[in-house]
């Protein structure tokens, strides 16, 4: 039933480093949980990749509640990292996604550097794992000092330990958060470390009070901002990153919500994105965002992601640039 | 290698229509056009539906219980929902016209769990957390159950459906706060002796938490089972986001932060960890050692 190409001459084909993918759209991670819930709604195997919620090594609750406070074209979660664990997932939700023939990428987050190594080599040995996405930037971690992403010695340690467990051949991306003042450095020092790609963005961290007791909304007390309030954001970052490291493949996420948003990205230089939040407010968007996209480059004249990415970069009136 | 089939959709998302909104005391009464969803829908599902429009800044679904369907043809199907408007999402949402769009996702949720037995049940509603008790009584009835309802609010105007549950219920009981109709008082403060009298089996009950906990207490004493229809924030209403948890005894003894989009809204009411409601109590599976998170 695949209608995802609008004309005989588009292919909406990427290839990340060695993942190829039939087109450029993925989930976020945290907003499609392992993909069975969104399955009901459109086929999760039509999409470019599903990407998994960040599993850990443990059980693990999640905090309390209020977890989440709507701001203006976004909203802030303080969901903690809630999940059944490693063995749970590896057991029930993944074996599904991967029977469903979806592209599954795994992400896995960890206290330790100790933590995300066992999670990749339990990850990657497991069959069906299209590639690894390593979470180095949740921001709803009890010590922000854990955020290994906010330093890039400590983002390139994490990275190095798990890259040496991972088999080679298996793509492995780094998830960054734009909460850091050098995020070229962040990048460049995960690269090194042997990271295929980087995945741009994680939330922003942010705060609400609640006006009628004039004190935090959440339980959590600070959350990440995502949605369509975040976008210029992201599309900042995938802009300095790839200008810095055009070679690196980016995945570009945060508030993509139409397939012109999507289009912004490749422009600005990811060759893959993720859809995330909007999820919530229509739980189709993955594969409307990839229709979507496909006719924003169709009408254009292009006949694939390739044509477009990084094009921003370019001075108007190039070939390539074909609505000049 | 074989590919496991999509799973069956028992959820719809459509655009439906506004059919028509009208104020009722202190609420709105919504009905939708929504094809297909009125015939899976059962007592006890919710609907949630995206407000402003394709473009809107405002994100997040909104969750109604649903108050009764009237099944049709392709072009017909209606659900109701019955709302108090809280802020920005809800005010649009009772600005609608007729003819007017929204993207509704239903039915959701896990309805309410009925008897198979004819036996006496009690349903106990606060504010327009009646709204889906009608299509419940009709449910119990037609199973030969006898139906007898409580109907409590702050006062007279947030109240819904006194007429009706006259109509749905063998005897209604009526408490506000200030009076102004029926007992004065809460809900529990009639109910002990109500389930006495009507050797009540169950009790269904929807409304604040802090009535349904009440509620599931006063059950728990006289010893009927409950089911309890809670509502808790949620952002997507189909069990991607985990915002709408809350902590739940299971099967095993074993208590976890569940989601009441997909395993609720309707719980057991000795199943809730009431007294924990917005918290992560101690021993629950997962939960931060030391009380870090």
């Amino acid at each position: 039933m695949s209608d995802l190409s609008t004309g005989p001459d588009l292919d909406l084909s990427v290839d990340l480093g060695g993942l190829r993918l039939p087109n450029p759209v993925m989930t976020a991670s945290g907003c499609a949980a392992a993909g069975f819930e969104l399955d009901q709604f459109f086929d999760v195997a039509e999409l470019g990749a599903v990407v998994t919620k960040s599993i850990m090594r443990e059980p693990r609750s999640g905090r309390a509640t209020p977890r989440m406070a709507e701001t203006p074209a976004g909203m802030l979660n303080s969901i903690g990292l809630q999940g059944p664990g490693i063995g749970s997932f590896l057991a029930t939700d993944l074996p599904w996604l991967v029977g469903r023939g979806a592209r599954a990428v795994v992400s896995i987050a960890g206290g330790t550097v100790e933590e995300f190594v066992e999670l990749a080599r339990r990850v990657t040995a497991s069959p069906g794992v299209a590639a690894l996405e390593v979470n180095i930037s949740c921001p709803n971690v009890e010590n922000r000092g854990l955020v290994f992403a906010c330093d890039p010695r400590q983002a390139s340690t994490v990275i190095e330990a798990v890259r040496a467990v991972v088999p080679d051949g298996l793509p492995m991306f780094a998830k960054l958060t734009p909460d850091v003042t050098d995020l070229v450095a962040v990048a460049r020092s995960v690269v090194d470390a042997g990271a295929t790609g980087l995945v741009l963005i994680n939330t922003l961290l942010g705060l609400r009070i609640d006006p009628a007791t004039l004190r935090p909304l959440l339980g959590g007390v600070t959350g990440g901002l995502s949605g369509p309030a975040v976008r210029p954001v992201a599309v900042r970052c995938v802009w300095q990153v790839h200008a810095a490291l055009p070679q690196v493949p980016l995945i570009g996420v945060g508030g993509i919500r139409t397939g012109a948003d999507a289009l912004e990205f490749l422009a600005a230089g990811a060759t893959a994105v993720q859809v995330g939040t909007v999820i919530f407010n229509d739980p189709s968007a993955p594969i409307r965002v990839t229709r979507e996209l496909a006719h924003e480059l169709a009408v254009r004249g292009f006949v694939g992601p390739a044509d477009v990415i990084g094009i921003a970069h370019r001075p108007r009136g190039q070939t390539q640039d074909r609505i000049a | 290698m074989s590919v496991t089939p999509r799973r069956p959709s028992t959820s719809l998302q459509v655009r439906a229509q506004v059919q028509s909104v009208r104020q009722v005391g202190a609420y709105h009464h919504l009905t939708l056009v929504a094809p297909g969803v009125p015939e899976r829908t059962r007592p006890g599902h919710f609907v949630a539906l995206a407000v402003g429009g394709d473009s809107s800044a405002m994100l997040l679904r909104r969750a109604f219980s649903v108050y009764r369907v009237r099944e049709g043809g392709v072009h017909t199907g209606t659900v109701e929902i019955v709302f108090a408007v809280h802020g920005p999402g809800t005010a649009w949402l009772a600005a609608l016209r007729a003819h007017d769009p929204v993207a509704l996702l239903g039915p959701l949720g896990r309805p309410f769990a009925l008897p198979k037995e004819p036996v006496p049940c009690t349903l106990v509603a606060g504010g327009y957390g009646s709204a889906p008790m009608f299509a419940l009584a009709e449910r119990l009835h037609a199973r030969g159950c006898a139906v007898h309802m409580v109907l409590g609010a702050a006062t007279e105007n947030r109240l819904f459906g006194v007429l009706e549950a006259k109509r749905s219920a063998q005897s209604v009981t009526v408490t506000t706060e200030d009076g102004s109709l029926g007992q004065r008082g809460r809900v529990t403060d009639v109910l002990p002796a109500l389930l006495a009298r009507t050797r009540t089996d169950v009790v269904y009950s929807c409304g604040p938490m802090g009535m349904l906990r009440a509620v599931a207490d006063v059950a728990e004493q006289h010893g009927s089972h409950s089911q309890c229809a809670v509502e808790e924030a949620m952002a997507c209403g189909v069990g991607v986001c985990m915002t709408c948890v809350l902590p739940v005894v299971g099967d095993d003894g074993i208590t976890r932060m569940v989601r009441s989009c997909v395993e609720g809204p309707v719980f057991r009411g000795d199943r809730v960890r009431w007294d924990a409601v917005g918290t992560v109590p101690d021993g629950t599976l997962g939960a931060p050692r030391q009380g870090a998170h």
